[in-house]
């Protein structure tokens, strides 16, 4: 399992790398899922530097939200801190914690689904890194975190195109437009028009 | 053509002998009106006719922003220049009118930053003197570490710890006083943008430095005009108005094409700005690249020149212009 190719599209639409070791004087990890490969191949390919990496290195790790779960994967690394969480949720807080402590020197790398990526993504720009600082991969699960523009609900984990927005109902269409501030595409109504008139939910994210 | 805003006819209102290599000088407009606003780390290009000689110098403004009665910039005397600032401190003098371009900023402060480290040696400190004004008034989290020389060649230190206080750090290379860089980059809170303006040797200490450190490349600025260098004379042909020139000695490429009555863009006249960017048709020789703005592989291709810099060697160079 690799990076995951996403199909060129607008600007807007955020694009991944490959995380590559980077001198730093603490190195945080943030992952879920399918991402602990990408910490694996991380450590693998920093060759020399591995040891110096790990021996400063804080991962947080979560199961991804197709329920893969490779902790024991990602604690065998070996960092000097390894913290698993149930969620992307109840990790926040230790991760606002590190940020807030951190000095600049911090190298940040993000792997996993694109909902952990952005969310984690922003709580560094709002630390005041600048967003292209900050290493990302994409690994796993494609359902992604959007935003109704009508209600301004967020519904996680969406599947299909169009969808039902969680909160308000409307059934709406998924867009590539992305707003990091929010760490969410933009969901807009698809039958404002017509109204019932919804084609067939496809399942676009898996 | 310089791009974007008119010129400022402007008079010289004073000249200040700061200390036995700096002078400082003091620009109104002729009208009596207020100058353009301009943000901290901007520059002004300065014409100066030196005895038929075209010269224009590009110099960092080192007033308060909020202060639009005039502009102020300090020119170090090099003596084996070309002779900008020779002109300057020996021939303007209170009164004199002269031509400055519109001020433009490759050095402004990041406003997001949580904190601005700024590092400056010798004259590098005059952008410093602007944006320390600027985060003054803004209410920005800043320190200043400044290197110079010796006590008698550290311009406007006195000044500025007294505006600023043990904001202010000064190191004089000749009580052996170094700035503990590893420790200064190790501690600054994340947010941090780090700013650097100086001789080329610092610069690029201070840049490989902070890469070294893990500081992201968008939190670390730097500002380095570089004079244009004297070389041998070489010919060029202007393919696109038709005309044939010959680059003098101690004469810039750009100089050469605006002598030859041919208009040509530019904005830093020191390699930095990109703005005078130009296609190289056909080129039997060495372009002598001295820009910071070309990427290497470009540099290698022969395909651009930046003319306000670069030079050649060789037979036959033929420009787009």
């Amino acid at each position: 399992m690799t990076k995951t190719d996403f199909p060129p599209s607008i600007r807007s639409r955020p694009v991944y790398g490959e995380l590559a070791y980077r001198p730093g004087s603490l190195h945080l990890m943030v992952a879920d899922g399918e991402g602990a490969n990408a910490l694996v191949d991380l450590v693998a390919r920093a060759g020399a530097e591995a040891p110096g990496l790990l021996a400063r290195a804080h991962i947080i790790y979560m199961p991804g939200p197709n329920g893969t779960d490779l902790s024991a994967v990602v604690q065998a690394l070996g960092a000097a801190q390894f913290h698993r969480s149930p969620s992307y949720a109840s990790a926040e807080l230790r991760l606002r914690k590190v940020l807030a402590d951190a000095r600049m020197g911090l190298q940040v790398y993000l792997a996993g689904t694109e909902g952990l990526i952005g969310q984690a993504q922003r709580e560094a720009m709002a630390a005041g890194l600048p967003h292209d600082a900050v290493q990302t991969e994409h690994r796993g699960a494609t359902v992604r975190r959007v935003q109704c523009v009508h209600c301004k609900g967020i519904t996680e984990n969406v599947r299909t195109d169009p969808f039902v927005c969680a909160h308000c109902g409307l059934t709406l269409f998924v867009r590539d437009h992305y707003s990091r501030r929010l760490a969410a595409f933009q969901g807009v109504n698809i039958d404002a028009e017509d109204p019932g008139k919804v084609p067939p939910l496809v399942e676009r994210f898996t | 053509m310089s791009v974007g805003a008119p010129k400022i006819p402007v008079t010289v209102a004073e000249v200040t002998e700061v200390n036995d290599l700096i002078k400082r000088f003091r620009f109104v407009r002729r009208d009596g009106g207020p100058m353009p606003p301009f943000s901290g780390g901007a520059h002004v290009v300065v014409e100066m006719d030196d005895h038929g000689t075209r010269r224009m110098n590009p110099y960092s403004l080192m007033g308060d922003p909020a202060d639009s009665t005039g502009y102020c910039i300090s020119v170090r005397r090099d003596e084996a220049g070309r002779g900008g600032s020779l002109y300057m401190h020996h021939h303007v003098r209170p009164g004199m009118q002269m031509v400055l371009g519109a001020p433009v900023n490759l050095f402004a402060l990041d406003a997001r930053a949580r904190e601005h480290l700024l590092i400056a040696g010798g004259i590098g400190i005059t952008p410093f003197i602007a944006q320390m004004a600027q985060l003054e008034a803004l209410g920005g989290r800043f320190e200043l570490h400044y290197a110079a020389r010796n006590r008698a060649l550290g311009a406007y230190m006195p000044a500025l710890r007294a505006a600023y206080g043990d904001r202010v750090h000064t190191y004089f290379d000749d009580e052996r006083q170094l700035i503990d860089l590893p420790a200064l980059l190790a501690g600054q809170p994340l947010g941090t943008h780090l700013y650097v303006c100086g001789p080329k040797g610092m610069i690029g200490w201070v840049r490989a430095s902070a890469e070294a450190a893990g500081w992201p490349r968008a939190t670390v600025h730097h500002e380095e005009f570089l004079a244009p260098p004297v070389g041998v004379p070489f010919t060029v042909d202007l393919a696109a108005s038709g005309k044939v020139i010959t680059v003098g000695a101690s004469q810039s490429l750009l100089e050469a094409i605006e002598a030859a009555g041919v208009e040509a863009p530019y904005l830093c006249r020191g390699g930095a700005c990109g703005q005078c960017e130009t296609a190289v048709l056909a080129c039997d020789g060495h372009i002598q690249h001295n820009d910071h703005w070309l990427t290497d592989d470009q540099k290698a291709s022969g395909t651009r020149i930046m003319p306000c810099v670069s030079r050649f060697e060789g037979r036959t160079l033929v420009l787009d212009r």
